[in-house]
């Protein structure tokens, strides 16, 4: 009974992050048809961002909570700048071009953005354990589990929520589910398509460093953090459907749940397991479970 | 076959190289190396690329090959340069062509994204197990020629390079035959190729099975150069978008192009490490950017510029 | 002339999406030489027969055989090499390569089968067919120019000399001069039909424009929500009834 909510609640917690993370990827690639690899970027300045003022405030004598202030203003931050000045400064050049060349640009993009990390931040680790200490932890079930990470479970839900009031209940939803449909006609209709890029970019780089952000107090922030979170990323939203915030939920969950099973009971599949899903995913049904309808056209 | 200038410039550059070879210094012979392993994967690239395909995870199959040639050699205790050669090109390239049947049907973003899930498996199934040597790999013991264990590297590179020789030719050879030729065609308009009268999915499917032959020839190849192999170095997903980084850089142009591109590549990270090693990323992205940006067609395009100039 | 035996039959064609209708209870023979127009207002059936007849779309019953083998199932390569070609309403050719390149590598596909295909493409021969359809089909001034910059006109016709090269016994024409200016229509009609008809051709086209459909054919098939409506000669169809008021649209 212990090891099945340790593994249910490792993998909610996983699925979490990935989630936050993969939702915005998919509503970049939803709207913009552009599979943005510097999305590990956002998560990784996210989580460096954090955790370097995280710290700097708690030597200087703040609160820990603050700590919670930190972490939104530096997922905020980190796309509002990044996000605009990547979306405004390259990819408008770009819109015109092979989505695979758009792909590449992003790759190199993610390159620069991984040095520059090095550079502003170093190459030794950063622990910004405050928060998570803050919340303590609890027993539940028989086995006792950090807060912080149950928190992370009620932030992913929130943002869901949150998603999913936006695209349907309100008018931007309806905005952008007609440019996700057709950008064309979206152009014709008179909505401002640019204007919808340049905010969807900043939104989606939003929930990217929201991921980071989020998950810095609870591991070590060092080099190397934004190259794996791409390819799960990836694989969650090839798995659930590109462009279907319900397909990152749901790619998400499987994804953490299935990867919290390897780790706990057979570990030499953990890497394995999540792009065999991915591959049998794109083999079998290549649209991902929850992809956007797509009308026939001549 | 070798009537026309691009073959007459890699037979006889080629040929110039090995010669030049036997008086440079090792660190030099070391770089043309790596730089002509290397860019074995980057020809088969350029076939894809020509057809409108990228894929981002052609490490699965210079990992293969690379692999092959350490089990081989720690399994069988093979050590024939050779035989090694052949078996990481002939393994890469079965697997090429068994996924070649999948991969066929898909373009675009999804033949990216399916290389690279396949290269993860092949990944994480690596690194996670032990006999297999996990994130720590292997060491290679020195390959042998007809039996001979040579005393310096250059016995080495001088079968490299001829094996870069060779691949260039027929590479170049491919591309001007009738199937050879359906690049430039199925990534204009595919329907219209069919219509014609020809397969495209038999088409790309020959592409892709060349494209792995070369990727596992390059990883044995750079197995045997470097001496070890490791999944960071030659499986991970980082490793495909170097591959693709070098394509691109290349440019598509000419198959002496990805020789170059190699070379430039091994160059450049040589350097850049020594100056900046926080910086080696840094500037792998900012060229990728310029590249597309400003030089969609890579290096080659600079230097067929130069060559209209003068003739 | 005496009619020889057809070289196409189609035998109740039937062409359902789910509760639409395309094609209903088509029955035909074409004979070697014929040239037949084919009419009929817009979503009528017409591009959807001649994907049928091509191998794009299958029937949901009936039977398409040419020169006594049946062609139902077979796919758009399959149907070429049986010797039934087509050109498109909106052109499908090689946009980022040359006049020239784009019928060489027409030609190779044609004649390089199988094994071949493994061979050098650039013949001598090769050149010399590609010069000769240029010629034919006065694309010569346009030979080296990258298909994107020409206009629609040279690319229709670009189009159907690439669809010729194999050879074809059956030409299926998907509305030749649309997009086409009025006054470029009768040239551009005339250069295709007299190439063809050097061939010996049996070409069947999809036309909106009842000036081309009188001057050219010989015969025609009036469309109209899935079924012919008529099949005659040109003066006769086009003062039929049915044929008025539901292809041309009654004079007020």
């Amino acid at each position: 009974m212990e090891t099945f909510l340790t593994i249910l609640l490792d993998g909610l917690q996983f699925s979490s992050y990935l989630f936050i993370v993969s939702a915005g990827l998919t509503i970049i690639f939803g709207v913009m048809k552009i599979l943005n690899v510097c999305h590990g970027s956002f998560y990784a300045w996210g989580a460096y961002t954090a955790a370097f003022f995280i710290g700097k405030f708690s030597d200087m004598g703040m609160p820990d909570a603050v700590g919670f202030l930190i972490i939104v203003a530096a997922a905020i931050a980190v796309g509002v700048v990044l996000g605009f000045i990547i979306e405004q400064g390259i990819l408008k050049y770009m819109y015109q071009r092979d989505e695979v060349l758009i792909v590449l640009a992003t790759f190199g993009l993610f390159l620069v953005l991984e040095d520059i990390i090095l550079i502003a931040f170093g190459t030794d680790p950063y622990f910004a354990y405050q928060p998570m200490a803050l919340l303590d932890s609890v027993e539940m079930g028989g086995i006792i589990r950090d807060v912080y990470g149950l928190s992370l479970i009620g932030v992913a839900t929130m943002v869901a929520v949150g998603c999913w009031f936006l695209l349907n209940k309100t008018k931007w939803g309806v905005i952008l589910k007609a440019v996700i449909f057709d950008r064309e006609m979206g152009i014709s209709m008179g909505i401002n398509v640019p204007y919808v890029y340049t905010l969807t970019f900043i939104g989606g780089a939003i929930l990217g460093g929201l991921g980071g952000a989020y998950i810095a107090p609870t591991i070590s922030v060092a080099p190397g953090l934004g190259t794996e979170v791409i390819v799960l990323s990836f694989a969650v939203v090839v798995v659930g459907g590109m462009g279907s915030i319900a397909g990152a939920a749901i790619g998400s969950l499987i994804i953490g749940i299935l990867r919290a099973l390897a780790v706990h009971e057979l570990p030499q599949v953990e890497l394995f397991v999540v792009f065999a899903v991915m591959a049998i995913v794109l083999v079998f049904r290549p649209e991902g479970l929850f992809a956007p309808a797509k009308p026939r056209k001549i | 076959m070798l009537r026309d200038t691009t073959s007459k410039v890699v037979l006889f550059g080629g040929i110039a190289i090995i010669l030049l070879g036997a008086m440079m210094p090792n660190w030099i012979v070391n770089q043309l190396m790596f730089g002509f392993s290397r860019a074995l994967a980057i020809l088969g690239l350029l076939v894809l690329w020509r057809t409108g395909l990228v894929s981002f995870g052609h490490a699965f199959y210079f990992g293969l090959g690379a692999y092959t040639v350490a089990i081989v050699d720690i399994q069988l205790g093979v050590t024939d340069v050779f035989v090694r050669l052949l078996g990481g090109a002939i393994i890469a390239g079965f697997a090429g062509f068994v996924i070649g049947f999948i991969m066929r049907n898909y373009r675009d973003i999804f033949f990216a994204m399916l290389n690279t899930a396949i290269s993860m498996v092949l990944y994480g199934i690596i690194v996670k197990t032990e006999s297999l040597g996990s994130t720590d790999g292997f060491a290679i013991s020195l390959p042998t020629i007809f039996g001979i264990a040579p005393e310096t590297k250059y016995p080495l590179f001088v079968i490299i390079t001829m094996i870069a020789m060779i691949s260039a030719l027929a590479v170049n050879f491919y591309l001007k035959t009738t199937v050879g030729r359906l690049t430039t065609p199925i990534r204009d308009n595919e329907i219209r190729v069919e219509y014609l009268g020809f397969s495209v999915a038999h088409a790309i499917h020959l592409k892709y099975t060349i494209s792995a032959v070369l990727a596992g020839g390059a990883g044995a190849l750079m197995a045997m150069s470097l001496g070890q192999v490791d999944p960071d170095s030659m499986i991970n997903w980082t490793v495909s978008g170097e591959l693709v980084f070098i394509t691109i850089l290349s440019g598509p142009g000419n198959v002496i192009a990805p020789f170059i591109g190699s070379l430039v590549f091994e160059v450049l990270r040589t350097y850049a490490f020594e100056l900046a090693p926080q910086a080696w990323q840094l500037i792998v992205g900012a060229t990728f950017l310029t590249i597309i940006f400003f030089l969609p067609g890579g290096i080659w395009s600079l230097i067929a510029k130069l060559g209209r100039k003068n003739s | 002339m005496t009619r020889a035996a057809p070289i196409l039959e189609i035998r109740d064609l039937l062409k359902t999406f789910g509760a639409v209708v395309a094609a209903k209870d088509i029955n035909i023979d074409i004979s070697r030489g014929e040239i037949v127009g084919i009419i009929g207002a817009n979503g009528a059936g017409k591009t959807c027969f001649v994907n049928m007849v091509t191998g794009y779309l299958s029937p949901t019953s009936g039977s398409i055989t040419f020169e006594g083998v049946e062609l139902v199932g077979k796919g758009p390569r399959e149907v070429t090499h049986a010797g039934i070609s087509r050109s498109f309403q909106v052109s499908q050719v090689f946009h980022s390569m040359t006049v020239a390149e784009n019928l060489r590598i027409a030609l190779a596909i044609a004649e390089n089968r199988g094994v071949n295909a493994l061979r050098i493409m650039e013949s001598d021969a090769l050149e010399a067919k590609c010069n000769d359809v240029l010629k034919r089909y006065k694309l010569e001034d346009y030979r080296d120019m990258t298909v994107s910059v020409l206009s629609q006109g040279i690319r229709k016709l670009l189009d159907i000399a690439m669809a010729v090269v194999s050879e074809p016994r059956i030409l299926l024409l998907d509305e030749p001069t649309s997009g086409i200016s009025v006054e470029e229509k009768f040239d551009f009609m005339d250069v295709v039909m007299g190439a063809l008809k050097e061939d010996n051709v049996t070409v069947l086209f999809v036309e909106h424009d009842m000036e081309i459909v009188e001057r050219y054919v010989s015969r025609v098939l009036a469309f109209y929500q899935g079924e012919i409506i008529a099949d005659m000669s040109p003066d006769k169809a086009l003062a039929d009834d049915k044929v008025q008021e539901f292809v041309i649209g009654k004079r007020h």
